[in-house]
């Protein structure tokens, strides 16, 4: 009965395993067959003896995939760095700065994490267009180089230093920068990678405020860049080849995820969701 | 280096939205700590101790009041500029940082004229580490030493720039008993050798009295008393003094003084000559007790507890604050104690016996020799 | 919490802290850390005017930031809604009033959108919710193969929904040259096939929440397996004392114990599946009216821009009545959860 029971949990776990892992194995089959042996399949084949490289030739020369992957690149780590910088001082302002106003201003930054992007991406859309900052990085960047939610988890995460490391260092006449430097960053590093790792995550899968800014093909991000190849790129029927793109989209990430997948799963465990 | 605290006060908003009185933490702390002297500040949790520290150290800024280091008004210096050293219950050693690191942070923030070379720095790094003996331990982490072992990298820190005053808050209290034997005998001995002015921080009585040059007795933010470990223990100003020195504490009794006689309960125990008259509490040490067959104070015994060197004789009386009282007697008197006797009668050593009065619990200073 | 009062209340602590009111919302805002409570050490201000200055000084990036892409756009979306007849070229409008609204409100386009997110919460929510939580006991009562197991059912959530959407896309896509795997396997075992793509609603809208629940499960499993493992084994260790049946252990033990979590997760799954746009148009493309498969987000951004855009007043209506819709129904779970959770 016992048994019975296993193999039954086993099979349905491995069954969702493999709905799981099936698109990943599709996608990669599918942009290894060769034009002509993918449109002559009626029934497809769930394996292939003569792989091709062909399609992700193609995928880099005929749409200008370098290129989104240069602007994905580039707005990744401008956008991840900058709100690391700007998280850190506030989440110190907030952990260990004594200032008049300090709760107001905290209990206002928690309310603002209820506020959902739909609501105010309107208004940003506006902003942008009217700061002529279309079709640029900064226009892409600065929206979304804040989050409060990595402020809050920043904030606690300084606040189970102990005080008297504070105390401390300021006996022994550290700067209020240098200890954040110095102490509290070094000390909350496994936080500060948690975080860097997901916000790349976030940028390098964000669609909706990239397609609202950019019409530019010489600044389209790889989600914009995969849905304009799949609208006009390639003539519509050239699966391979739009397989190759998203096999070369998805590796840096499946790369990420494989050698950091414990601090991700931590991390979004911690209180990530997605979108 | 002496430290003068004149009239030092400092006072809290109040938390407590219905009662907006301000919090007293130190009340008017007036006190002059001799150079090179080892000071314990002592007393219960929220008595104003561990603020008076900061006071000193200047990371908290006073209400009212001065503090001079020497000559020296530093009542509005900021901590760096202090010249002292801070040693903390839970060592506030950085985790990331080596040992040799974590000494050698301090000296890293001098700055100007006081800047030193990368030479001078290790040079007196590596002095403070073989004062408290770390010296082998320079390269590991914190988090691979032993209790007592960062309590000493601890120190080493807080020696590392040559304070003035050392200050030491609740050094001991992280560390498994027979650690906090060891350890306080060494930071008595780096006292002793550097001469530095230490004032330290405790609750426990016993730790501050085996140590300690002078303790200082503190309440509700008030001293209560200050001088020799002895001299405290044996003329407490008041009923708290007596009751927070001494283990097993004091003994406390509801007594009469009445004809020239102190009366606990219905027993005279012993003559007083002096001024007083009526209710008094009596408090007597627990080695205030002889055994004798014939004594004047007769109790209901509970029973013996062995201790090796001495015994400890536990009984009743109903005369007594608590319900039960603890005398410690020699071992040999064990044979005297019989326990089916249900009684046990003791006379009283007029030194141990020291009477308060019962509304203040200020000392009542009589004379009881027989 | 209680542990905080206590310790508060000891006029020690007096000398260090006065109360940081943001200990109170952690705990409610993230019940599931246990937290003890740190004050900001508050000793060294000594030039009290500059070192109020300096906090405010760190903040200063992320004042700027939020300030000028969320609190400003926050209230400016209330005023683009009721102003009638915005002209986004010349940014001039007629008047003030409710005519934006009435206009989302009777708009085909919308109320399609409407009733096609409604439909993909109602199926995916508690399908997602419900299979997540079998597989999360099923992998926390098996021993091999669970770190294995657990780390391949995460894969999804790192990766580009607009990529991985396509490869769906062509799993379930009719062509000329070929029906495609999942009709060729539905062929297989007798059944008809039909185009998921651009063939009927029932079948558009079967892709959509199918693709929804993949994408939506690694984050649900993730949150399920670590409620479940943190349930104290002095619990079971009990009850199998006590002769408990495994399915009343569950019932009565396990499921309690994790109830807020599941709550959580019903709570955040609704929120994220009223905002689905994504998985839409990598599945159907970003023409999702043409498709009758936009959403309500959908509906906001076409109304913002693209070929039917330009129409900021109208995207605003549209954007605040979901958000009124998400608030409702967010309050509804709450006041449910409140009844139920059982600790």
């Amino acid at each position: 009965m016992d048994q019975a029971k296993k193999t039954i949990t086993y099979f349905f776990l491995v069954l969702w395993a493999l709905i799981v892992l099936f698109p990943f194995y599709w996608m990669v089959l599918t942009s290894v067959k060769s034009y002509g042996a993918y449109n002559s399949e009626y029934i497809p084949k769930f394996f292939t003896l003569s792989p091709t490289m062909q399609n992700y030739v193609d995928a880099f020369t005929s749409v200008p995939l370098g290129r989104y992957f240069l602007n994905t690149i580039v707005f990744t780590a401008l956008t991840t760095a900058i709100m690391i910088v700007v998280i850190t001082l506030a989440a110190f302002a907030f952990a260990r700065l004594d200032f008049r106003g300090r709760n107001g201003a905290f209990v206002l930054f928690l309310s603002l994490m209820m506020i959902p992007n739909e609501l105010v991406i309107i208004t940003n859309f506006v902003t942008i267009t009217n700061l002529d900052m279309r079709n640029t990085f900064q226009g892409l960047i600065l929206p979304s180089v804040t989050s409060v939610f990595y402020i809050y988890l920043l904030k606690e995460n300084f606040e189970q230093v102990p005080d008297s490391l504070y105390k401390a260092a300021k006996v022994d006449g550290t700067s209020d920068m240098k200890y954040l430097l110095k102490v509290l960053v070094p000390m909350s590093k496994p936080t500060l990678i948690t975080v860097t790792i997901l916000k790349i995550i976030e940028c390098w899968n964000s669609y909706v405020w990239p397609r609202l800014i950019t019409d530019d093909e010489a600044y389209y991000l790889v989600s914009n860049g995969i849905q304009e190849i799949r609208e006009n790129g390639f003539g519509r029927e050239n699966i391979p080849a739009m397989m190759a793109a998203v096999v070369a989209i998805s590796l840096p990430l499946i790369v990420l995820f494989l050698l950091f997948h414990k601090k991700i799963m931590a991390g979004v465990s911690r209180g990530g969701t997605k979108g | 280096m002496k430290v003068v605290l004149r009239n030092l006060t400092k006072k809290f908003p109040s938390r407590d939205k219905k009662n907006k009185k301000d919090v007293v933490a130190v009340d008017n702390f007036d006190f002059e700590i001799p150079d090179g002297k080892l000071i314990g500040l002592l007393g219960p949790s929220g008595c104003g101790k561990s603020t008076t520290l900061n006071l000193i150290s200047g990371l908290e800024k006073p209400t009212d009041g001065q503090i001079f280091f020497g000559e020296d008004d530093v009542t509005r210096l900021a901590p760096e500029h202090r010249g002292i050293g801070l040693v903390f219950q839970n060592y506030a050693l950085y985790p990331h940082l080596t040992v040799k690191q974590n000494i050698l942070f301090p000296l890293e923030n001098l700055k100007g004229k006081e800047k030193l070379s990368k030479g001078e720095m290790l040079e007196k790094a590596m002095e403070a580490a073989k004062l408290v003996q770390i010296d082998e331990l320079m390269e590991r982490k914190p988090g691979e030493l032993s209790g007592g072992q960062q309590q000493r990298v601890a120190i080493a820190r807080a020696l590392v720039k040559r304070p003035r005053v050392l200050l030491l808050d609740e050094p001991l209290s992280n560390l498994d008993a027979r650690l906090r034997l060891q350890t306080r005998e060494e930071i008595k001995r780096i006292q002793k050798e550097t001469g530095i002015t230490t004032i330290f921080v405790t609750h426990d009585q016993e730790e501050a009295m085996s140590i300690s040059d002078i303790i200082v007795v503190m309440k509700d933010g008030a001293v209560q008393q200050i001088g020799r470990p002895q001299e405290v223990y044996d003329n407490p100003a008041n009923l708290f003094v007596a009751k927070f020195l001494g283990t097993p504490p004091i003994n406390v009794f509801e007594g009469q003084v009445r004809d020239g006689r102190l009366y606990l309960g219905p027993d005279a125990v012993l003559p007083v000559r002096g001024a007083v008259q009526g209710a008094v509490y009596a408090g007597i040490r627990p080695e205030g007790f002889l055994l004798r067959k014939d004594g004047a104070f007769c109790c209901n015994l509970n029973g013996v507890e062995v201790m090796g060197r001495d015994i400890s004789v536990v009984f009743a009386h109903k005369a007594s604050l608590s319900p039960t009282i603890r005398a410690i007697v020699g071992a040999e008197n064990l044979a005297e104690i019989s326990a089916d006797a249900g009684q046990v009668r003791f006379d009283l050593k007029p030194d141990k016996v020291i009477l308060f009065d019962k509304k203040t619990g200020e000392r009542i200073r009589v004379d009881m020799k027989a | 919490m209680s542990n905080e009062k206590m310790k508060e209340s000891r006029p020690d602590d007096a000398a260090k802290a006065r109360k940081v009111p943001g200990d109170n919302g952690r705990g409610a805002l993230h019940g599931r850390k246990a937290l003890h409570g740190r004050r900001a050490f508050q000793g060294v201000s000594w030039k009290s005017g500059f070192g109020s200055l300096k906090g405010w000084l760190y903040l200063l990036p992320a004042i700027l930031f939020l300030g000028v892409f969320m609190v400003y756009p926050l209230i400016d979306v209330f005023v683009y809604s009721f102003e009638e007849g915005y002209n986004s070229a010349s940014q001039t409008y007629l008047g003030t009033g409710t005519y934006n609204y009435s206009y989302v409100l009777h708009d085909p386009y919308f109320l399609q959108a409407l009733k096609n997110t409604f439909l993909l919460v109602i199926i995916t929510v508690p399908l997602s919710t419900g299979i997540a939580l079998l597989i999360s006991v099923g992998l926390n009562s098996i021993g091999p193969l669970r770190n294995l197991l657990q780390t391949i059912y995460f894969l999804p959530y790192v990766t580009n929904t607009l990529a991985v959407g396509l490869v769906f896309m062509i799993l379930f896509k009719k062509t000329p040259y070929s029906d495609g795997l999942v009709n060729l396997l539905i062929q297989w075992f007798g059944g008809e096939s039909v185009d998921f793509i651009d063939g009927p609603y029932w079948a558009k809208m079967f892709v959509l929440c199918f693709y929804t629940i993949w994408v939506v499960m690694p984050f649900k499993i993730l949150i399920l397996t670590s409620a479940l493992s943190s349930v104290n084994q002095d619990y079971y260790r009990a009850a199998r004392v006590d002769g408990t049946s495994k399915f009343r252990i569950f019932r009565r033990i396990t499921l309690p114990m994790i109830s807020p979590m599941i709550f959580y997760l019903v709570i955040t799954g609704f929120i994220g599946a009223f905002k689905a746009y994504s998985d839409a148009v990598a599945l159907f493309g970003t023409d999702l009216n043409g498709a009758g498969m936009n959403t309500i987000v959908g509906y906001v951004y076409d109304m913002l821009y693209g070929d039917s855009g330009g129409y900021p007043s109208y995207a605003s209506a549209a954007a605040i009545i979901l958000f009124a819709i998400v608030l409702t129904i967010t309050c509804i779970n709450l006041l449910i959860s409140k009844k139920n959770v059982h600790y």
